[in-house]
């Protein structure tokens, strides 16, 4: 298991030339310079390691070594923390973040000093010093514009020749009108200049946007930051018999394969030798391991729990589960791309009223007076006064600071535009398996059994890696009889001698031949017996996931319409239903027809809510008007979903959907604020009584009232407002078996 | 007046200066780990930034 581990660390590096290679892992636990010390130290240590460098920002750790790859992995977790291999292609820098930040570094830089230039203007700078200052102002504003505008002009051309309007569109052409036309007065000796209305207004957007867009890639780069799921590759065996790691993609049908205890099951196949026990709660949402052996098939993607497996591919990487489940995923799409962003739809509709008003002032003073230069000054100051600097400010403030409150409460938000769609929610549809339920299984009751057989079982249970059996361990303690020749037998159960006595723990049937009578079939239960006769039965169920009952609560009270589907038996399901008090739930759904039913709920005009965790849900993520996953989700899941909580609480689900309701309601106060700044100005700018000093003054002022109404949103003591999180009551526990 | 023609320069010259040590900073890695060069200047081994500006 080390040697694959190792094995990934060289496939997830890239080869710096030279012989070095580099690798960058993700290890979550790191708080303070001690552990980032600690970690260098120890990773410098390791053989052929030339440089480790952490990140605390980012908790990640960048290693350079030469020659053989050290156990890097090892020497982290031997320290105590978690590591975890990113995705290898990651390395590449946030090229959009340095272009913003530089573009606002550039914006700052002209703002500033045309703002000064300006105000020398404004406080009566004699005719020549003013021509001179303009001129100056000129050729600063130029580049600042080519450089720092270019970002909000190609995605306005790139809109406008798609036949749409967006929000860059009014922006772009009110920052060119009045650049053109303060170039144009410049040349002419004029007493105008707006060069310091455009830059400013470049400036503050620029601001709004890089805040976005830097609070979007730190939750990207804490979701990426987690523990990955899907295998990178896997052990070939030859024909002659030896050994080869290889490349997922490199994996064809009809391979030999191995699959050693605790790794995932690299493709589709069948088992040609040996025999196990098979987690496949992420695939499929069975909460019960299932028994794998000679002849069984296997599904790309299961947890393989207690013996190592010989397997057969059957199909390559690029037809397994996981491929179909992505292409399913590509294929429901689709009906997300069609949200347009609020933003976008309030521009469509606001650009054409402000550019219809500065045609008619342009209009009326024509008829007015007849001067060209004096009708196209007002016009532009209508076009200046009325551009959205609020408005394009309205939405990112407040999105940002309600996916920095979301931040803090471990939630993180991949999209604004997924706090939007979040709002319109009416109908939440929940899997179950490792969504609703924590996704192991726990012993249930274990007052209830005599605690001589329990820490027996225990005692047996602490050896293997069995789900059930780690339950038992953790539930059990106290005097065990002295056990010898402990052995798992890999797909039935444990087995040891005691004072002469052979002791079994494991699957009815094999620990012992008694019939079980009034059990269900599959029922999630474990036998101790002593020579043959059984001594005890502990069954063992599926605990909800803490806040599953007070978020379910919540949703109810909001009035969504909630509904549970899920991959796993019928009564384990209905159960859980009849828990938690819903009526709406489905079993043994795949995943074609989760994404079918979340698309029959589209189509009945619902807009839905999909929380589930595994891959079989993914495909659904994605179909979904809005998806959240949990930290546990396997990867496909986490990169589909809108939303993910890191902390396991399912409470997260009304947290954010109050935080979204919040700003929602925020954006339509800014949105209010900007009007009715229009309202005020727009009648002042069309009687041409707006001089630069006075557009300089209410674009600011403006725009401060903006985010300082965002602000509000973080203000708000976090906790109280929302859903009440109640005391940490014991996770209540659902009988997900024998329950009938 | 005529302190104008060296004061405009000067301060232009200025503004230059503080935007292309800001973009030095930028390319040179300085912003990549923040709380990290926070927690570094306590410790007493090697604490200068990245060197490679690959990165």
């Amino acid at each position: 298991m080390t040697a694959a581990a190792r094995e990934e660390v060289l496939l997830a590096s890239r080869a710096l030339g030279g012989g070095a290679r580099q690798v960058t892992f993700s290890v979550p636990d790191m708080k303070c310079g001690g552990c980032m010390t600690r970690i260098e130290k120890a990773l410098s240590a390791l053989d052929g390691v030339e440089e480790a460098r952490v990140n605390l920002t980012l908790k990640r750790v960048t290693v350079r070594w030469h020659g053989e790859t050290p156990p890097l992995l090892e020497a982290v977790r031997g320290l105590g923390f978690a590591a975890h291999l990113g995705e290898a292609q990651e390395e590449k820098k946030d090229e959009t973040f340095s272009r913003l930040v530089r573009a606002l570094a550039v914006a700052g830089f002209a703002a500033a000093n045309i703002m000064g230039l300006s105000v020398s203007v404004w406080s009566g700078a004699g005719e020549e010093a003013r021509n001179l200052f303009h001129w100056i102002s000129a050729g600063i504003a130029l580049p600042a514009l080519a450089y720092a505008g270019r970002i909000f002009f190609a995605s306005a051309w790139e809109a406008l020749r798609h036949g749409r309007t967006n929000m860059d569109v009014p922006i772009s052409i009110g920052v060119l009108m009045a650049f053109g036309l303060s170039l144009y007065d410049t040349a002419t000796g004029g007493p105008h200049a707006y060069f310091d209305a455009s830059i400013t207004l470049l400036f503050f957007l620029l601001i709004g946007r890089t805040l976005d867009h830097v609070m979007r890639e730190r939750a990207r780069g804490a979701v990426k930051g987690l523990a990955r799921l899907a295998v990178r590759g896997a052990y070939v065996l030859e024909q002659d018999g030896a050994k080869r790691y290889a490349p997922l993609e490199d994996i064809k049908p009809g391979m030999v394969l191995l699959v050693p205890v605790g790794e995932r099951v690299p493709v589709d196949g069948t088992v040609l030798s040996g025999a196990s026990d098979l987690d496949c709660s992420l695939v499929t949402g069975e909460s019960a391991p299932r028994k794998a052996e000679e002849g069984s098939t296997l599904q790309a993607g299961t947890l393989n729990l207690t013996g190592p497996l010989t397997m057969r591919a059957d199909a390559g990487a690029q037809d397994s589960f996981l491929a179909r489940m992505m292409q399913l995923m590509e294929a429901a799409e689709t009906g997300r791309a069609r949200y347009r962003r609020i933003a976008d739809r309030v521009s469509r509709a606001y650009a054409p009223v402000v550019h219809l008003a500065a045609f008619l002032t342009f209009a009326g003073w024509m008829l007015a007076k007849g001067d060209v230069h004096d009708a196209v000054t007002y016009a532009v100051a209508v076009l200046i006064i009325t551009c959205p600097c609020a408005l394009g400010l309205a939405v990112p403030m407040v999105q940002v600071m309600a996916a920095r409150r979301l931040f803090d409460q471990g939630i993180m938000v991949k999209d604004g535009a997924a706090l939007e769609r979040l709002t319109e929610v009416d109908h939440a549809v929940f899997d179950k398996t490792g969504t609703l339920t924590c996704g192991t299984p726990r012993l249930r009751d274990p007052a209830g059994y005599d605690p001589a057989h329990l820490a027996s079982a225990a005692a047996l249970g602490a050896h293997s890696a069995h789900p059930f059996s780690r339950a038992l361990a953790e539930a059990g303690g106290g005097r065990a009889p002295a056990f010898k020749v402990l052995r798992e037998i890999p797909g039935c159960g444990m087995e040891a001698e005691a004072g002469g006595a052979t002791y079994r723990l494991g699957r009815p049937g094999w620990a012992s031949a008694e019939s079980l009578s009034g059990l269900e079939a599959g029922a999630s239960c474990v036998i101790l017996s002593k020579n043959g006769a059984r001594l005890a039965t502990f069954f063992f169920d599926d605990p909800l996931r803490p806040g599953a009952q007070s978020a379910v609560a919540a949703l109810t009270e909001q009035g969504i319409g909630i509904e549970v589907l899920s991959g796993d038996r019928q009564g384990a399901v209905a159960a859980l239903a009849r828990h938690l008090g819903l009526a709406a739930f489905k079993a043994g759904m795949m995943p074609d027809q989760k994404i079918a039913h979340v698309e029959r709920l589209t189509a009945a005009g619902h807009k839905v809510l999909m929380v589930g965790d595994g891959l079989n849900d993914a495909p659904a993520l994605s179909a979904a008007h809005v998806s959240m996953a949990p930290a546990s989700a396997a990867d496909i899941g986490r990169n589909a979903a809108d939303f993910v909580f890191l902390h396991g609480n399912l409470e997260a689900v009304p947290q954010a959907l109050h935080v979204s309701r919040k700003a929602a309601r925020l954006v339509r106060q800014n949105f209010a604020i900007a009007l009715l700044y229009n309202a005020v100005a727009m009648p002042m700018a069309v009687l041409g009584l707006v001089t630069p000093l006075i557009a300089a003054l209410a674009m600011s002022l403006s725009s401060i009232i903006v985010v300082a109404n965002a602000l509000r949103l973080t203000a708000a003591k976090p906790r109280p407002s929302s859903p009440g999180p109640e005391a940490p009551l014991p996770a209540p526990r659902l009988i997900a078996g024998a329950a009938e | 007046m005529s302190v104008l023609v060296w004061l405009i320069p000067v301060s232009l010259l200025l503004g230059f200066a503080g935007l292309a040590a800001f973009w030095w900073s930028l390319k040179s890695g300085q912003y990549e780990d923040l709380d990290g060069a926070a927690e570094r200047v306590l410790f007493d081994e090697e604490d200068r930034p990245k060197q490679n500006g690959k990165r």
